[in-house]
């Protein structure tokens, strides 16, 4: 086989490839295994809490964007591991429809939670939670606790405890990839296919 | 299984935790005469799995394990010797922490006007428990010493 062939051949295969699968850089799907399919989601509790600036913050007012609420406190270990990567998810995703709600759960309230906002350089609002608040979203008895929010106000994803970085990255691409914020539901799917 | 039995029955899973992960117990009665200095030991166990901030804690954010001692009647409130602290990684951070079951020893002095008979000291024990993943809101709980002055 001449060298001539062989890139014919070569090149043949390649193109093939690009008209089958496509050779441009489509987005990355990412399966977050730890998303709920969309029949299992129930809506994220709406509150009206104040932020560092005493500025009224609704959750409501966050619906079509995808939402990470986190219940932390300053005195939290675990806590304090995850806001950097809270932190970074907002940088990286803030104009793509995502945004971080922490809600702090500190008793001694902004005379603590000012100077952490500060010292970490927290790019996202914080509201001072209350037991009220606490209760709609079934006690958050432990801390972290975070809540994955879908473009619909549902709850996507709960997390109880220090969960991996990948864990939220995975779970913010899949809710930023579902078009026009639907999310796929699989397991749906699946059920109907039979 | 935590994270599957959330997934599977969601918030309400959430309302049934909670437990508080300390418990005290019954601390030896203090028998002394007038100006004399007492002491009694204050038992405390922490759940298996579970660890609360030593006293001092590692860092100024860190609530730790303390008493405190509101109404102590005949008594003069002194010294609280908390025991020796074991190190604990939570990711980067090195912590200083209690666990299993140890002693507190709560020291007094018997009160020069100290009329003769029972009392009890009131105070209550804070702490604020966490696991390797976990952490829960501070606790209070109250602590009742029996005393008899001779």
């Amino acid at each position: 086989m001449s060298l001539m062939r062989l890139f014919t051949v070569f090149a043949t295969a390649v193109l093939a490839g690009c008209l089958f699968v496509g050779c441009s850089r489509a987005p990355t799907t990412v399966k977050a295994a730890s998303l709920k399919p969309n029949s299992q989601r129930r809506d994220a509790p709406d509150f009206t809490l104040k932020d560092a600036d005493g500025k009224t913050v609704h959750l409501s007012e966050y619906r079509g964007k995808v939402v990470l609420l986190d219940f932390w406190a300053t005195w939290c270990d675990p806590c304090r591991l995850e806001i950097p990567w809270f932190i970074d998810l907002q940088r990286k995703n803030k104009d793509r429809g995502f945004e971080v709600l922490g809600v702090s759960m500190d008793d001694e309230g902004w005379e603590v939670v000012k100077p952490f906002m500060k010292s970490v350089g927290m790019n996202y609002r914080v509201v001072i939670g209350n037991d009220e608040t606490t209760q709609m979203y079934g006690g958050v008895d432990s801390l972290p606790s975070t809540f994955l929010i879908d473009r619909q106000g549902k709850i996507a994803a709960i997390h109880i405890g220090l969960a991996s970085r990948k864990v939220f990255e995975d779970g913010v691409e899949e809710l930023l990839h579902a078009p026009a914020g639907i999310v796929i539901d699989r397991a749906s799917l699946s059920r109907g296919a039979r | 299984m935590l994270p599957l039995a959330l997934l599977l029955t969601g918030l309400p899973y959430l309302a049934a935790q909670g437990s508080g992960h300390l418990s005290v117990g019954s601390p030896a009665k203090i028998s002394g005469a007038r100006n004399a200095s007492v002491q009694t030991k204050i038992p405390v166990t922490v759940d298996p799995g579970f660890h609360v901030n030593s006293n001092p804690a590692a860092a100024e954010y860190l609530i730790p394990l303390s008493v405190t001692w509101s109404a102590t009647g005949a008594l003069e409130a002194g010294k609280v010797t908390y025991p020796k602290a074991t190190k604990e990684k939570v990711g980067d951070d090195t912590l200083t922490v209690y666990t299993g079951s140890f002693d507190l020893i709560a020291s007094f002095k018997v009160s020069a006007s100290a009329p003769a008979g029972p009392g009890v000291a009131a105070g209550k024990l804070r702490y604020q428990a966490c696991n390797s993943t976990t952490c829960f809101p501070p606790k209070n709980v109250e602590i009742s010493v029996p005393y008899q002055i001779q």
